[in-house]
């Protein structure tokens, strides 16, 4: 049975702004990241990397490497233990440990431009860079595919010829087809047969990078006993340690691994890669082992989010109600399998009551590096196809887009997708808030001469996610708490736990001291990811909290001899119920602990099922130059019920930053790649990410319409921001142009290109 | 550091107030010569072609993306970094802008943008919006749509 929790309003700590806990080391240069771990006799790591796409290894010889002075040991392929094919939830996505090793070093065979075939530990990183270019490696160049469709056809160059695919429950071999699956729902052909008004349309879609700026990295010792220690930024201590475990084919227990700080994730530090690797350096060198990956090498081998081609078609009545929806979309999956087409089928058409529906996603191998969870993974693609084409149904019928998405909105009861039906969702509260929203009221202004504005908005959906978390207290006697939290905090989220904690307890944010434990110090936490964290392990600390009042009432009743259910706690006081006028504060007790019975601890976890859907609208004003097709935002409002917003601040950073990612993804970003499987375009001054130049402030709207399943409101927020912006934007732009584009990235070039 | 490691040089120099002497091997940028030989790990390193400005220094009250300087190169010049930046008088105004704008969330950026909104402050104190992101173009954030990051730089403006 899964408690539900009455709406509260009367907060002391939830819903302010507390200075983080992190923040004082993280604006001093304190603060020790993946990359600046450093442990005595350190040697680095660096690895080999495959120029070609596609290629077989005909031969690999490390001898005139090995000769370099300084250089202690070298892997390749024949190193790394041979993981069986078992599939394992990390939370955003499956890992499976046969191809998570196989992407980390190459075995027979490199399946995407920059596949390690080789890593090598020496004194320094030049030397082992040194060492890295005189490793001979001869290649057999086989023909590489880098779009689902080339990948489909018949004919078409397998990529891997022992992975068996999974076509509507029926085993598939000898094909790039990974899976195909289906969601029907109603009578789809009848409904559409007999629509006033439809649309299908095709759209495209790149690979895309998370972006973060801290490159990945791992430290590790592989001890005498056989326990590997690594030291890296991860988004999950214990999913690392899960994948580490299931890579190197060790118990997990002999795997501890200790998050450091995290610069940004966004899903791509999910995956392992240097860790397994450095333990292998590690064990063959007897010496700490760490490796910092190059940019190039980040771009190249690790993220990116699926390409996708994506066909819809979406029929109304003529009164301007949905009455149908198809979707096809083709993922690229890189070279290994798990395309996110799950969650797009979630995602797709959640923000509107459609009766009839269906959805077919493939999940397609490509020579292109294994995609990774990005921020909503598989729902801004489809945001991009779904909304753009509500637009379209939109201007040919003559309605209002907003009006239409309010008539349309999903509500309690709506039947997603994939079937589930929602609990209480804030849809209509957010479109409500849109339309009273400054922004949508406010006039779009004149252009400059040779510009032109268009307005354009969007919804976005992430379903948000449960799941595992745990975290342990303790009191300190002056009256503070110690909480020790399992998600590693890439964002400000080790205070929203803090803020839970002090609730309940009734003291201040900064009297609670988080820290964020490694798989030695807290229990099993589920990854920072899914927009779990504050959901999760928030709801983890305030059970741990309620646990600790419930161990000082027994300490309460041992200083007032009296039985522990006659004491009450509100808002930080023990009182006794028989006498009102006995009461002792928290921090005048935490004193007295000591001769009170000790210590007082306790500890939370949570295993949740569901958690809360996440819907959003957001709000872009473009401005075009005509003549160059360059693009500027000159106003965007990105509106999202919140649930309960912990700490607004942060909550607002969400929506902010979601946003210019979706901001880029639309109008710049892109892996450009050419025939060969080769990206040309790996670096950041090619990949070019938004930067202070391109974005104007973000305004934020927070809707509150508290999640019932968190005892304080709480709904998930990172992934839902970054799913309107490309459909918003790509609505912007037909408003300007009266030309509409259908796929990404819509930058200068493709805007003269439809000028004309 | 290396074995293999050719001509070392003789470095002269003064970071962060300390004088420094130091033998850089010529190849060695100022970035790692901070973060490898003088440890000071908080200058990060983000793409090594200078196009993140995370390791963003401040070299004779210019700044540089401390990827693309050699060690060498900074014989009798003054360097600051971050870690120069809080005075025992307590943080400067950028860094308490910073924390009470919630102008970080993964942090990885922030030396590098506070080192760089610092070399603007320093010589322009009261900078208009467009002036602060044209300054600030060289630095990449992922995490904030730099939104409060420019107020933060705002705040701390006179």
């Amino acid at each position: 049975m899964v408690q539900t929790f009455e709406p509260k309003t009367d907060y002391k700590v939830v819903g302010t702004r507390p200075i983080r806990h992190d923040g004082y080391d993280k604006v001093t240069g304190r603060a020790i990241y993946g990359g600046d771990m450093k442990l005595p006799g350190l040697i680095w790591g660096v690895c080999v990397r495959s120029p070609h796409a596609h290629a077989k290894i005909k031969s690999i010889d490390t001898s005139a490497a090995e000769a370099v002075e300084g250089v202690f040991a070298i892997i390749t392929g024949a190193d790394m233990p041979k993981a069986p094919s078992k599939l394992v939830d990390l939370g955003e996505g499956n890992i499976n440990f046969k191809w998570a090793s196989n992407k980390l070093m190459a075995d027979d065979k490199v399946l995407y431009r920059g596949h390690p075939v080789a890593a090598i530990a020496a004194v320094d990183r030049y030397t082992a860079e040194e060492a890295a270019r005189k490793v001979v490696v001869e290649y057999e160049v086989l023909p590489s595919v880098t779009n689902v469709v080339d990948a489909l056809k018949s004919g078409a160059p397998v990529i891997l010829p022992d992975m068996v695919g999974d076509d509507l429950g029926e085993d598939v071999t000898n094909t790039n087809m990974a899976a195909h699956v289906r969601h029907e729902f109603g009578d789809v052909k009848g409904a559409m047969s007999t629509a006033a008004h439809t649309v299908e349309r095709e759209y495209n879609m790149q690979m895309v990078h998370q972006g973060y700026i801290e490159p990945q990295n791992a430290t590790a010792t592989w001890d005498e006993e056989d326990r590997i220690k690594i030291w890296t930024s991860t988004q999950g201590a214990f999913p690392a340690r899960t994948q580490i475990a299931g890579i190197l084919q060790v118990d997990v227990s002999r795997v501890k691994v200790t998050p450091l700080e995290i610069g940004g994730g966004f899903g791509g530090k999910i995956p392992v890669y240097f860790e397994p690797l450095a333990a292998l350096l590690s064990k063959k060198s007897r010496r700490p082992v760490k490796m910092v990956m190059e940019r190039t090498a980040v771009f190249e081998t690790t993220g990116p989010t699926p390409g996708a081609r994506m066909i819809i078609k979406l029929g109304a009545d003529a009164k301007g109600k949905l009455t149908a929806a198809t979707a096809d979309i083709w993922f690229e999956a890189g070279a290994n399998p798990g395309a996110f087409i799950g969650p797009a089928a979630m995602c797709i058409y959640a923000p509107y009551e459609i009766p009839n529906t269906r959805i077919d996603g493939w999940d397609v191998l490509v020579n292109k590096p294994k995609v990774a969870p990005y921020r909503a993974p598989g729902s801004p693609q489809v945001a991009f196809a779904m909304e753009s084409a509500v637009n379209e149904l939109c201007e040919n019928a003559g309605w209002d887009p907003l009006q239409f998405r309010i008539d349309n909105a999903s509500k309690e009861g709506t039947r997603r997708g994939d079937g589930v039906l929602f609990s209480k969702i804030g849809m209509q509260e957010v479109l409500e808030a849109t339309k009273n929203s400054a922004h949508w009221n406010a006039p779009l202004g004149d252009a400059p001469a040779g510009k032109v504005r268009g307005r354009g908005l969007a919804n976005g959906y992430w379903f948000n996610i449960g799941l595992k978390s745990s975290a342990n207290l303790s009191v300190n006697s002056d009256g503070t708490v110690q909480l020790t939290e399992g998600s590693t905090d890439i964002g400000g989220s080790r205070t929203s736990m803090a803020m839970h904690v002090a609730e309940v307890l009734g003291i201040g944010a900064h009297d609670v001291r988080p820290t964020v434990g490694d798989t030695e110090s807290v229990g099993y936490t589920d990854v920072t990811g899914g927009s779990r964290t504050t959901y999760a392990t928030g709801y983890a600390c305030w059970i741990a909290a309620n646990n600790l009042v419930d161990v000082l009432k027994e300490r309460v009743a041992i200083l007032w001899d009296i039985n522990k259910d006659d004491v009450d706690f509100n808002d930080g006081v023990f009182s006794s119920k028989a006498e009102a006028e006995k009461t002792i504060g928290f921090k005048e007790l935490a004193g007295k602990l000591e001769d009170l019975g000790g210590p007082a601890n306790s500890t939370g976890s949570v295993d949740l099922e569901s958690a809360g859907d996440g819907f959003g609208t957001h709000i872009a004003d473009i401005e075009i130059d005509l003549a160059t097709g360059k693009s500027d935002i000159i106003r965007y409002t990105a509106v999202q019920d919140v649930g309960t917003a912990i700490h607004p601040a942060y909550v607002e950073g969400q929506l902010q930053g979601g946003s210019a990612q979706g901001i880029g993804w639309a109008l710049n970003e892109e892996y450009f790649m050419k025939d060969d499987g080769s990206m040309a375009n790996s670096s950041f001054l090619d990949y070019r990410m938004p930067t202070t130049l391109d974005l104007p402030f973000i305004e934020t709207v927070l809707v509150e319409v508290p999640n019932p399943l968190h005892p304080y409101g709480v709904r998930g927020v990172g992934e839902t921001p970054i799913c309107p912006p490309i459909p918003a934007i790509a609505n912007a732009i037909n408003d300007a142009l009266g030309k509409r584009l259908y796929n990404t990235p819509m930058n200068a070039g493709s805007i003269l290109e439809a000028l004309k | 550091m290396t074995t293999n490691s050719p001509s070392k040089v003789h470095v002269t120099t003064t970071i962060n107030g300390q004088k420094h002497e130091l033998l850089v091997p010529g190849y060695m940028s100022l970035l790692d010569t901070l973060r490898e030989l003088i440890g000071l790990t908080g200058t990060k390193e983000g793409c090594l072609d200078g196009n993140c400005g995370a390791c963003t220094v401040n070299v004779n009250g210019r700044i540089v993306d401390s990827c693309l300087v050699l060690g060498a190169e900074i014989n009798g010049k003054e360097v600051n970094t971050i870690e120069g930046m809080a005075t025992s008088e307590g943080l400067h105004p950028l860094q308490q802008a910073f924390l009470e704008e919630a102008a970080l969330q993964c942090g990885i950026c922030t030396p590098g943008f506070l080192v760089a909104a610092k070399g603007l402050l320093d010589n322009e104190p009261s900078p208009s919006e467009g002036r602060i992101r044209h300054w600030l173009a060289g630095n990449l954030c992922r995490c904030t749509g730099y939104d409060k990051i420019v107020r933060a730089v705002q705040k701390a403006s006179s």
